[in-house]
């Protein structure tokens, strides 16, 4: 099968660096704004820090896909003691809070990596993290070229599998010749 | 449409209940920018000078900086204006953190308190909601526990808090208004806030900041970014590591304390220890700080990290940042974890880390030399450590000799009498000083204490090194990059400035280039103060990101008014006159414009009115430091000129 190469970017977000500012949120519903950096308004941004400094908590995360419905089940996670709200991990732009959502319309929001940026140049919110807490890798990844297969397709391999193709061919015979009669 | 700012301030009438949203002059923009500027003249049009600080007529105003809520790091200061209770002048504390530009968010630029509230309220400002709401159950409550208590009940994580403790509650006047790692904290105005019957402040916006010029201001913006980073990769060599970098002194960064120990006063800013920082101290000392300090942070939108969190087993987290780190351990004679933990107790209770310090260890003092009697500390432990909390507790409380003591070193030796003036020996204009003793008179900083309208060193200093450079080489170095100079006189009044000989301190600066070094300081300080931009970007380290070539940039792409290098610094001067003004209607002249005596071993006299003579001279004012009306109406300030003369300040002449 022949291989294809995939651009894939991700953030890396290095907990211990942040130091809270907030400066991600401010360049981000800036350069997402219409005309470009015309206005700012952090409760517009696609990246939301988390913060609760009391429990040092400093968390930026990233605006996901849209979901329609909350989860019926939340998820608290505890890391070397320190306790993170519901949710906190999570990207979507849901029902279950206010994040991610345009304030006046309530429509979602979702990060896109600044993709208006001319090529080369990292998403905003890196740029403007000098303390490096955001820290943009791109890498390539060489991937099988699928062949996707059909539902039947899918189905009738795995008969073939457990009863031998001989066998599935006169079964398929047979049908068809009974059902014509 | 408004640029940079809201157009609008919040006036809230705590006597009778009122709220309105009531928009604003563009006019005053352009003529005080914004932030103390506009308080300034505020509190001149609205405020009569006989209003006492504890009056319902006097307002408290929270200012926000006209670049608060842009994109321009370090636009985050609120600058609080209102009558100290302590000078009985002016003050305008202020804060960094995350408040300001909340407010321009929810879509105000300034929120002014006047009248009283008959119970405790808080206010909650949500947009365009704003409720005054019962605060009963948070009476007492620390200033920290309230803004997270606050936040709970009003079940919203990302409202800003600014709250006042007991301290504030109780009118002390060095009771502070506390917000996250940030502080509003001279001159009592958390005294003023606790009078109103005002617990805290709560805001939450999620409105649009827009700029007039957005390309042109965002290419500004990375400029700055683009200096800070390498600025901090390239500190400047030969002078102590907290000046050395940007930001605030990086005081929860560096270990090495031994600048501060060795050459501020100990106790109540008498005792140099001049052999203190040994390696057994800085061993301890390190392991204190570091156990302490969870994580450095900072304020809104600014990649400095000035403040720590500071969780210490046994105690709940609090957030610190700069000197306080050291006035409590250095007024005990103790170390740095009493420090930290007694630090945790005045955050709580709301109070100011220079001042505080300070009158307890004159307390003490006083108690020593026989002038307040063992009656008077009835209950109070022996041990050192335990007496420092004890009065802590006394004085936030107004209990015993803490409600003498909770009035300041000034006020408390004037009811105390028996000869205690002579022990609160460490102010100026009634207000304390950084516990600083030295030796050689240096001309630019006696007319910073003289003169500064805020009484406070590190609200005015800045920009031009604290001391010379011993070799030429070093000096030349300097000059090199100095990018940031109003004009090339000043290198060469850096390259020319000597440890020794005739080029020395305290003739060298002369009488004329002190004046100019102080008019360049001052004039950045009142930048920033009105812009909203951190000291600690701009006017308090060496070679900062901002400064007069690149503010006006700012200003004229940020809030569409055109705007140059001399329309700026005529704007700054005019802050500064007002609010001179302001406080000469108050009473200030001449006589009070004074160093502590013992601030210096070697005085000048007649050097030192010289300098203020110059001084007085070069700022257009008459020699008892009093505006002049030529200088008032150049400054568009005919109406102050009027009032002046109707009172008889001025005479007509």
């Amino acid at each position: 099968m022949s291989k294809v190469k995939k651009k894939i970017k991700s953030i890396k977000i290095d907990l211990d660096k942040c130091n809270g500012c907030r400066a991600c949120e401010v360049v981000c519903s800036a350069f997402h704004a219409n005309p470009k950096y015309s206005s700012n308004n952090p409760a517009r941004s696609r990246i939301r820090l988390i913060r609760d400094p009391i429990r040092d908590v400093y968390l930026p995360v990233y605006a996901g896909e849209y979901a329609k419905a909350e989860c019926m089940g939340r998820d608290k996670y505890v890391i070397d003691g320190k306790e993170y709200g519901e949710c906190s991990f999570c990207r979507a732009s849901c029902p279950s809070r206010d994040a991610f959502k345009e304030p006046d319309s309530g429509l979602p929001l979702k990060c896109d990596m600044c993709e208006d940026l001319p090529t080369g140049e990292k998403p905003l919110c890196v740029q403007w993290c000098i303390n490096d807490a955001l820290i943009c890798e791109e890498r390539e990844e060489e991937v099988e070229e699928e062949v996707k297969l059909e539902d039947v397709e899918t189905g009738l391999e795995s008969m073939v599998d457990k009863y031998g193709l001989q066998k599935i061919m006169d079964t398929v015979a047979r049908m068809s010749m009974s059902k014509k009669g | 449409m408004r640029y940079a700012e809201t157009g609008f301030n919040l006036e809230i009438d705590l006597s009778r209940g009122n709220i309105e949203r009531v928009e604003t002059d563009p006019k005053l923009t352009e003529l005080h920018l914004g932030g103390l500027g506009t308080n300034a003249k505020i509190l001149w049009d609205r405020v009569p000078p006989e209003t006492e600080p504890f009056s319902p007529d006097n307002l408290l105003i929270f200012g926000t900086g006209l670049l608060c809520g842009t994109p321009a790091p370090g636009a985050n200061r609120t600058i609080v204006t209102t009558y100290s209770p302590q000078t009985l002048l002016m003050a305008y504390s202020m804060m960094g953190g995350f408040w300001a530009p909340e407010l321009k968010y929810a879509g105000y630029d300034k929120v002014i308190i006047r009248g009283k509230s008959a119970k405790l309220v808080y206010l909650w400002i949500n947009n365009d909601k704003v409720e005054i709401r019962d605060a009963a159950h948070l009476q007492g409550k620390g200033a920290v526990e309230t803004q997270e208590l606050i936040r709970q009940e009003l079940n919203e994580p990302n409202a800003q808090v600014a709250a006042i403790g007991l301290a504030g509650e109780n009118r002390v006047y060095t009771a502070s208004i506390e917000h996250g790692r940030s502080s509003a904290s001279r001159l009592g105005i958390g005294a003023v806030m606790g009078d109103k019957g005002i617990k805290a402040i709560a805001v939450r916006g999620t409105k649009d900041i827009y700029l007039s010029r957005p390309d042109e201001y965002l290419k500004l913006c990375n400029e700055v970014l683009k200096y800070i980073k390498a600025r901090e990769e390239k500190p400047v060599p030969g002078v102590m590591p907290i000046l050395a970098g940007l930001g605030s002194p990086q005081e929860m960064k560096h270990i090495d304390e031994k600048w501060h120990t060795e050459n501020f006063s100990w106790g109540n800013s008498r005792t140099r220890r001049k052999e203190f920082w040994t390696k057994e101290v800085e061993e301890k000392w390190r392991e204190t700080q570091l156990n302490a300090r969870t994580r450095l942070i900072s304020c809104y939108n600014c990649p400095m990290k000035c403040g720590a969190i500071i969780s210490l087993p046994g105690m709940s987290t609090y957030m610190m940042k700069c000197f306080s780190k050291l006035t409590y351990a250095m007024a005990a004679f103790s170390d740095l974890d009493f420090g930290f933990r007694i630090a945790q107790r005045a955050a709580e209770y709301g109070v100011d880390g220079f001042s505080t310090p300070q009158i307890m260890a004159f307390g003490f003092e006083l108690k020593e030399a026989g002038i307040l009697t063992d009656q008077d500390f009835a209950g109070c432990p022996s041990d050192n450590e335990g007496k420092f909390y004890w009065l802590l507790d006394r004085i936030v409380r107004r209990e015993g000799i803490g409600d003498v003591l909770a009035n300041g070193t000034h006020w408390a030796a004037q009811q105390i009498g028996k000869g205690a003036e002579a022990y609160a020996h460490n102010n100026i204009k009634k207000h304390e000083q950084l516990p600083l003793k030295l030796g050689m008179l240096n001309p630019i900083y006696f007319l910073m204490y003289c003169t500064g309208e805020k009484i406070n060193i590190t609200q005015i200093e800045g920009q031009f090194p604290q001391a010379p450079f011993p070799t030429m080489e070093e000096r030349e170095d300097f000059v090199k990059d100095w990018i940031h100079v109003p004009d090339e006189k000043f290198k060469q009044y850096l390259l020319d400035w000597e440890m020794r000989g005739e080029h020395s301190n305290p003739y060298y600066p002369t009488v004329d280039m002190s004046v100019d070094i102080v008019d360049w300081q001052e004039r950045m300080h009142y930048i920033d103060d009105a812009l909203g931009i951190c000291a600690g970007l701009s006017s308090f380290p060496l070679k900062p990101p901002y400064h007069i070539h690149n503010y006006p940039h700012f200003i004229s792409s940020g809030v569409g008014i055109d705007m140059d290098e001399a329309k700026l610094t005529k704007a700054a001067k005019r802050n500064r006159t007002l609010i001179r003004a302001v406080n000469v209607r108050r009473g200030l002249r001449r006589a009070d414009e004074k160093p502590p005596e013992d601030h210096w071993r070697k005085r000048f006299p007649e050097l030192e009115e010289k300098l203020l003579d110059a001084y007085y001279k070069f700022k257009g004012w008459n020699n008892d430091g009093i505006p002049t009306k030529e200088t008032l109406h150049e400054l568009d300030l005919d109406y102050v000129a009027e009032d002046l003369e109707q009172r008889g300040i001025m005479k007509n002449e």
